[in-house]
């Protein structure tokens, strides 16, 4: 008798049948197709969950957690699902441009994903927005700040078109952008009588773009900008470089990135320069990582962080609520990653609980009409553009070992000093 | 830039080029030896920079007076080179080793992939963020001459000097010393054992000895240490291998000061992003016009060195 290793003793029809079954099955698995289910949704976060970023993506998930938990798992009629994807690869410490890419065409490819939070890395935001806008999948960033995602004419040459090929906009970011954080900072740091400036970023999307915006504030306030420099994020450490921002004489040193792209050592190395200068760094360093890597004894009371929004201790009343429940749960207070992605969760939540019915274009626009009057962070909606209507900057400074809240600027300061904006 | 600031430059540049050639000295050995790049040294420095936090975050809370800290650390040079020493000789018997004799191509890969798992074992150990090198000391500068000296620097030399003496007499007083050389001249190694099995093993000790002491200068230099620190480390060293006239331990250390002193001066004058540009470019340069490296011979007809 003639045998073959796949079905030895079965007649040419059955084996036909099995090879179409083992076909189709292989085929929808690739293409990502999954059972449609009635009654369950499914809501996927695409963050770095490996490196230097990962602490910060943890308090994003906790507060993604937390949302889906007070609502026990329930958006009108729908179960909630959520699943926390890794963009990242754990040899670069980073997100990566495959791991979100997967990550957006698996959410596209499965028809339960009606929301998408993420990402935190505006780089990989980038990645991920055509592929959901071709689906129209809600997409809605806890963290993105890099302008050129939702305004138009302030960033790259033809964004934030680029983003969305089917001219439909599906991205929403609950905190405010950096044409916000860059230019309040400058205001702050003209407001303490500073008046030479040295810049730094770290050459990247977001830390380039956020100290470019304030080097150009500064500029319109009449301040000196004595140099802007980017530097090496791979570098082990900066101490010739330190040498030459030293001899500029600056008053403010500002730095534009992150604890993963060497914030806290340059930090630590200006320091040991025994540089005098004020250190102003973005939200991206307003991370434990920052302190830990600069070495906070160091940096008490000289070191001054920005952060998109209302920072944690302006707690209000459903803060109050929501400190108490994330203490009780987690132990610690909610950062302001957490609050964000708290209140990320919450606008999808509603959004997919007002239209009821799994359809994608319709979350999207019921997300985009969102007002949200008992907001963590006040009052709040979001724009013609996507972007939320807050309009407020902290700025906080290391004291007792961490970032304390120092005071709130808003764009309404910087109206009473320029006139208009 | 003034000549105070040019100087101070060039002191930072050798400081840095110090441990970056003890590290090369641990590339060029290996090479010399075995004909074999081992890309997983830098990953090997990486792990011996974490025993040494292990190690002075244990013995050094506090910062402490320049003698106690001097020894101290000296003594988390030498634990640190004895680990990344017996690191090195497990990777070469258990990775390297089989593949003494297969296509170039195959050990070539396996030194990748062992720093990939090197890096997510650090990775592991530390974690995914900068992390702190305790103070040594009570005092972070001191003035000499005029100029002021960082005492971390300092503290390097106390650690690299020393490390470069021992290194030369061994090499040129001790019987392993000369086989090493006599080897390295004449042809590499393939037998898997008897006498030339055991001074491979050796040169791995020694290759990976010598990691670990630059491990301690560079934590203490840096004054951090991060799990992907061996990868640009090990980049700058392998070109100060390649500069020096890599299989030459001289060649080496000159080659690495050299790497110190441009990276240091390309930062201070075009800007810190420059650096590696810098590096690479000189090094084209120069193997453009002496392929061999400062101290390499070149190769005669019949392919020996």
């Amino acid at each position: 008798m003639r045998s073959n290793w796949f079905c030895p003793q079965n007649p040419p029809p059955f084996r036909l049948a099995w090879s179409v079954v083992v076909c189709l099955t292989i085929g929808l698995n690739a293409c990502g197709c999954q059972k449609i289910e009635s009654n369950r949704v499914c809501l996927v976060s695409s963050l770095p969950r490996t490196g230097v970023s990962r602490q910060v993506s943890d308090e994003v998930v906790r507060g993604i957690r937390l949302a889906i938990d007070e609502v026990k798992e329930k958006a009108g009629r729908f179960t909630l699902e959520y699943r926390d994807l890794d963009n990242s690869a754990a040899a670069s410490g980073r997100w990566t441009s495959e791991g979100e890419a997967a990550n957006a065409r698996m959410a596209v490819q499965d028809p339960n994903v009606m929301a998408y939070i993420g990402t935190l890395n505006s780089g990989a935001a980038r990645v991920s927005m055509p592929i959901l806008n071709y689906a129209d999948l809600l997409m809605v960033s806890p963290a993105n700040t890099a302008v050129g995602l939702t305004k138009p004419g302030l960033g790259l040459p033809g964004e934030p078109n680029v983003y969305r090929p089917s001219g439909k906009l599906n991205y929403i970011r609950v905190v405010p952008a950096d044409d916000l954080q860059g230019p309040l900072a400058a205001d702050w740091a003209f407001e303490r009588g500073v008046r030479r400036v040295f810049v730094i970023d770290d050459a990247g999307v977001y830390g380039r773009g956020v100290a470019s915006l304030f080097a150009d504030r500064c500029r319109e306030q009449g301040m000196a900008v004595l140099e802007h420099v980017s530097i090496d994020p791979q570098a082990a450490e900066f101490k010739s470089f330190v040498g030459s921002v030293m001899s500029a004489d600056p008053d403010l040193i500002y730095f534009g990135g992150s604890a993963r792209t060497k914030g806290g050592q340059l930090a630590r190395d200006l320091v040991s320069a025994e540089s005098e200068a004020i250190l102003l760094v973005s939200d991206g360093c307003r991370t434990k990582a920052f302190l830990e890597a600069a070495g906070a004894a160091s940096l008490e009371g000289r070191c001054f962080a920005t952060s998109a929004g209302l920072s944690p201790e302006q707690a209000d009343c459903n803060e109050k609520l929501l400190f108490l429940r994330y203490r009780q749960k987690y132990g610690t207070c909610p950062s302001n990653a957490a609050i964000h992605g708290y209140e990320a969760a919450r606008l999808v939540i509603r959004a997919i609980a007002d239209v009821g019915v799994k359809d994608r274009r319709a979350i999207v626009e019921s997300a985009f009409a969102s007002q949200v009057d008992d907001g963590v962070l006040g009052q709040w909606g979001i724009d013609a553009n996507g972007d939320t209507t807050l309009q407020e900057v902290s700025v906080s400074v290391v004291r007792g070992g961490e970032f304390v809240h120092e005071e709130v600027m808003s764009t309404a300061g910087i109206g009473k000093k320029n006139g208009s904006r | 830039m003034d000549v105070a600031s040019f100087l101070q430059q060039c002191g930072i540049g050798i400081t840095s080029g110090g441990f970056l050639g003890l590290i090369a000295v641990g590339y060029t050995l290996v090479y010399g030896t075995v004909g074999l790049i081992h890309f997983a040294h830098g990953d090997v420095v990486m792990l011996g920079g974490c025993l040494s936090l292990a190690i002075l975050s244990f013995l050094v809370p506090v910062p402490v007076d320049p003698l106690t800290g001097c020894l101290v650390v000296v003594l988390a040079a030498a634990c640190s080179g004895l680990f990344c020493g017996c690191l090195n000789i497990c990777i070469d018997q258990f990775v390297y080793r089989p593949l003494r004799n297969a296509p170039p191509l195959s050990p070539l890969v396996s030194t990748i992939g062992v720093s990939f798992v090197l890096m997510n074992v650090g990775l592991i150990w530390i974690g995914p963020t900068d992390r702190a090198f305790p103070e040594i000391f009570l005092e972070t500068t001191r003035s000499v001459g005029g100029f002021s000296i960082a005492m971390a620097d300092l503290l390097v030399l106390v650690i690299v000097v020393p490390a470069v003496l021992c290194l030369y007499v061994l090499l040129r007083q001790t019987r392993f010393g000369r086989s090493l050389r006599s080897i390295a001249a004449i042809t590499r190694v393939t037998a898997r054992s008897g006498e030339a099995g055991k001074l491979v093993i050796a040169t791995f000790f020694l290759s990976g000895f010598l990691g670990g002491v630059a491990s301690v200068a560079a934590g203490v230099h840096a004054t951090t240490i991060n799990y992907q620190m061996g990868h640009q480390m090990g980049l700058y060293a392998l070109t100060a291998a390649v500069l020096g006239g890599i299989g030459s331990v001289p060649g080496a250390i000159v080659g690495g000061l050299i790497v110190g002193l441009i990276r240091a001066i390309s930062v201070a004058f075009l800007g810190p992003r420059w650096a590696i540009a810098s590096v690479f470019l000189v090094l084209i340069i120069f193997l453009a016009f002496r392929p061999q490296g400062i101290f390499g011979k070149s190769k005669t007809r019949g392919g020996q060195r």
